[in-house]
């Protein structure tokens, strides 16, 4: 079955799938500053994000599919986010949640990092210092749509995964020497977790 | 309470005093570096003084001014709820950019004077264990003097294709995915 050119069943197949994966996110939240506080009202009964399927938190990457880098992130801090982001099994997507972790917001100086999409590739983007629950939804239903409709970037890298066989080593998204498989080899982190 | 301090100072160790003053009841000394290890211990130790605690010690920039840099010692007493302000100047000058260590006498000096290493370059001599303490040990200079340049960034890591840092409001209007887009 070639990927180039699948044929009707896994393109049709695709599409339950990605309606599967969008209604079941597990996420990660990567919380280091004050937008965890407007992560949890996210979270809590009043907005009621299990709603939308993603109200079940995993505190270890492996587990997660959806990281939430929630906050502030400084340069010393960056290849941790690396090494988190490059632990998650694929597919996985990415939401910047608030300005900080979009664009460093505030903090143009010499320690805040501008922006997470520094070292790992960004899907959605929730602006505000910090965004207001609705924003978070709103951006959680774009992701959705963009799950739908296979714009993920992880997605996007992978192709059509319905296609992908056991044998196909691509699900497989960490190697034994802990680099990433999903990332082009000049991407992928040593183990001493620096990268220039 | 607190000018009595500056009074005991002033008659115990007055070789040692370049300057006094007060502001708004806060009491400030000016010290001379050679007699500094001297004076805190001395406001240690006497029991009408009894500064068991040093609240903070942090560092000023004057840029522009000689000497150029000021370390700032907050002590308080524990016992006679009293607090002074120790001051010594120090010179911009590499080989005159350093301060005798107060770890000694406190044990808190040790991360503060980490810290004012880390971020200002002053050295303190005898200090058991001065390495940075927030930025990281592949950061070149010191980013709270005042010459640091504003904008410099020394990342870590980057993505190959990370998204310029120039604009940020453009940056994130080209990589946002709008609805409308959608």
């Amino acid at each position: 079955m070639s990927q180039d050119n699948p044929s009707f069943i896994p393109t049709v197949l695709q599409d339950a799938v990605n309606w599967a994966q969008k209604f079941s996110m597990f996420t990660y939240p990567f919380a280091t500053a004050c937008c965890a506080m407007e992560f949890m009202s996210t979270m809590g009964s009043r907005y009621d994000i299990a709603r939308f399927g993603a109200e079940l938190p995993r505190f270890s990457p492996r587990q997660a599919d959806l990281l939430i880098v929630i906050g502030t992130i400084t340069e010393r801090q960056a290849p941790v986010l690396r090494r988190v982001y490059d632990q998650m099994a694929d597919p996985k997507w990415v939401m910047a949640f608030g300005v900080c972790a979009s664009t460093g917001g505030f903090y143009q100086n010499y320690t805040v990092m501008p922006g997470a999409d520094q070292v790992i590739p960004v899907d959605v983007y929730v602006p505000g210092c910090p965004p207001r629950p609705e924003q978070v939804l709103d951006g959680l239903m774009t992701l959705q749509r963009r799950i739908q409709d296979h714009r993920g970037h992880n997605q996007v890298e992978l192709g059509n995964t319905a296609t992908i066989s056991f044998t196909d080593r691509r699900h497989l998204p960490v190697l034994p020497d802990g680099t990433s498989m999903t990332l082009p080899p000049e991407e992928r982190m040593p183990k001493d977790g620096r990268v220039r | 309470m607190a000018q009595r301090v500056l009074e005991i100072l002033q008659e115990r160790l007055p070789h040692a005093i370049v300057e006094t003053g007060s502001y708004v009841g806060d009491e400030m000394a000016l010290v001379d570096r050679a007699q500094l290890v001297e004076v805190l211990t001395f406001l240690r130790d006497d029991p009408r003084l009894d500064f068991a605690m040093l609240s903070d010690l942090t560092v000023v920039d004057w840029l522009g001014q000689d000497p150029r840099f000021e370390v700032v010692y907050q002590l308080y007493s524990l016992r006679h709820k009293h607090r002074v302000r120790i001051k010594v100047g120090v010179g911009a000058a590499s080989e005159e950019c350093w301060v005798p260590t107060a770890t000694g006498l406190w044990h808190a000096a040790a991360w503060s004077e980490r810290e004012a290493w880390d971020l200002y370059g002053i050295k303190f001599t005898g200090h058991p264990d001065l390495r940075r303490i927030l930025m990281y040990e592949e950061f070149v200079g010191h980013p709270l003097r005042k010459d640091y340049p504003q904008n410099a960034r020394q990342p870590l890591i980057r993505r190959p294709d990370a998204p310029s840092t120039d604009d940020q409001t453009t940056r994130l209007l080209d990589h946002s995915h709008d609805r409308r887009s959608e």
